[in-house]
């Protein structure tokens, strides 16, 4: 599309006004959370870190963040194995089984939040899950597991099958050429899935609200209750922990993604 | 020869069908009065309550409203992001991206601290002497719809961004070269060209928007209550089951319904973002 100097520049200065809309939020939270009085205000006169203090010495905001971190990682792990694998095998199986296979393993992104959260929630009151670690993890792991399956099949898609063939040819088991062929060759694709599995499980609220009540609280849940109680700055400052968390597990994966790009293909 | 392929895929199977599939099932028969007997009452109650249609009905238009705004934005940014050079489109790109993986609660909450009563911006218009009194910003429609419409710009960015990258150049050209300004070249050709992905995208963010509980709830601050958040106050609060599933059923299927249209028209692994 040709369009005249004067038209781009009207074009790119809508942009980038539509871009500082979409990171005005990420602008502001920060030095709410860093202002010196108990209201959520921009800093008046000097920056403090008393809400992050009031955070770090708050018995109830620590077991949430305990709690929150052991969660997205065991989801994590479970999400990432079970889903590397169910990539590895649409992959390799093709045709209608594998458009099946991954319809369903797609479902839990697809499907509005809320009903799912509402079907796990009899089946987890029914399975003596309600309320505990392991109904989280379990809850968490489903819910990540289609983003890990996307970021593995997409890496999949850019390796030759051929690779496989040959390590099957000098009698490689498929678990074998699993592990020692693919997986090496897509390592970007699981640690990507590995990341945005943990981001997910991290900031999950809607499922978390459902499954769990106050024996397992997550650093969102405990934060839901806070922004609808009362909205004072230390949620503003756990806004800030949680999106710490998000930017650096974006940089990893874009940093990962570049190097691998810069990087000659031998 | 593919047996143990099987097996590779089984756990993923397994764990969504039974923990996921199968509740849902289960919440599906609920809705039909099963096990005790089929009976339709709980969609007719549905119907008949005046107080459900009219949530419906502003779920709806909320969603419609939202998804029209960010389709035209997100044109505007997968426009340039297209067609401004390297620089800026990698700039765009990284922008557009982090706010997308932003906590959804934590985003709630900076738009609740930028419009509230007292909030920032009607700090700034006050002080600006531009207002004489805070303007009602949010715990309203117009809250929700800034939410919603900062929540769904990316989905809408890069399905377009997609399509404006696959546009062949020489169409323009040609509409160029036989007299159309470059207005009418846009109008003519380049929009029609990108229409597929317009609609696609506009789906895809519908359907998104559809389910959205989190930013409803927070910056609706009660008095604008959408389906989903009907949902988990008819569950949680007033324990009606029935009522739930049966609204969970109309949410469920408009959605596959859509997804299924998409589906149809690019395909179910481009619409997944799978390979």
């Amino acid at each position: 599309m040709e369009l005249s100097r004067r038209a781009l520049r009207i074009v790119a200065i809508g942009a980038w006004i539509v871009v500082l809309f979409l990171l005005l939020p990420g602008f502001v939270t920060l030095p709410v959370a860093l202002n010196d009085s108990r209201f959520m205000q921009l800093p008046q006169e000097t920056l403090s870190l008393r809400h992050f203090e009031a955070l770090l010495n708050d018995s109830g905001w620590h077991q949430s963040f305990l709690d929150s971190a052991t969660i997205a990682l065991a989801a994590t792990v479970i999400a990432c194995s079970v889903g590397t694998f169910c990539a590895l095998g649409v992959w390799r199986l093709g045709g209608r089984v594998a458009a099946v296979t991954l319809v369903i393993a797609m479902t839990p992104m697809i499907l509005p939040p809320v009903v799912g959260a509402l079907a796990m929630y009899r089946l987890w009151v029914q399975l003596d899950l309600y309320d505990t670690w392991p109904g989280v993890v379990l809850a968490h792991s489903i819910v990540a597991l289609p983003y890990v399956v996307t970021t593995v099949s997409t890496s999949l898609a850019m390796l030759d099958p051929r690779l496989e063939q040959a390590a099957r040819s000098v009698g490689a088991t498929p678990w074998r050429a699993a592990l020692d062929v693919l997986l090496p060759n897509v390592r970007g694709g699981v640690i990507s899935g590995a990341v945005f599995a943990f981001i997910i499980s991290w900031d999950e609220i809607v499922v978390t609200l459902f499954i769990s009540t106050r024996a397992v609280y997550t650093l969102p849940r405990r934060m839901w209750d806070g922004i609808r109680e009362n909205v004072d700055p230390t949620v503003a400052a756990v806004a800030v922990v949680l999106m710490a968390m998000t930017v650096i597990g974006v940089a990893i994966v874009m940093i990962h993604s570049r190097l691998r790009r810069t990087r000659p293909k031998s | 020869m593919n047996r143990p392929y099987y097996f590779f895929v089984l756990p993923a199977v397994a764990l969504v069908a039974l923990m996921f599939l199968l509740p849902l099932g289960w919440l599906a028969a609920l809705s039909f009065g099963l096990p005790e007997g089929f009976t339709l009452e709980h969609y007719e109650a549905l119907a008949g309550s005046s107080g459900i249609r009219s949530m419906l009905w502003n779920t709806v238009r909320l969603v419609t409203i939202t998804t029209l705004v960010s389709l035209v934005l997100g044109y505007l940014v997968a426009f340039a992001m297209a067609h401004l050079g390297e620089t800026q489109r990698m700039l765009l790109t990284l922008f557009v991206l982090v706010p997308f993986w932003l906590s959804v609660l934590a985003r709630a909450l900076a738009w609740l601290i930028l419009l509230r009563h007292n909030g920032l911006v009607n700090e700034a218009l006050t002080g600006a002497g531009l207002i004489d009194r805070p303007l009602q910003l949010v715990r309203n429609e117009l809250g929700v719809i800034i939410g919603m419409v900062h929540f769904l710009i990316p989905y809408a960015v890069f399905p377009l961004f997609a399509a404006m990258m696959t546009v062949d150049r020489r169409l323009v050209m040609a509409a160029r070269s036989v007299g159309a300004v470059p207005w009418r070249a846009f109008i003519d050709v380049y929009v029609p060209v990108t229409l597929p992905a317009i609609f696609g995208a506009g789906v895809l963010v519908f359907i998104f928007g559809l389910g959205f509980f989190v930013t409803p709830a927070i910056l609706g601050g009660g008095r604008v209550v959408m389906l989903s958040e009907y949902i988990s106050v008819s569950v949680l609060q007033t324990l009606r089951w029935a009522q739930a599933g049966a609204l969970s059923m109309v949410l469920l299927v408009s959605v596959i319904a859509l997804v299924w249209l998409v589906a149809r028209a690019i395909g179910f692994r481009r619409l997944t973002g799978v390979g």
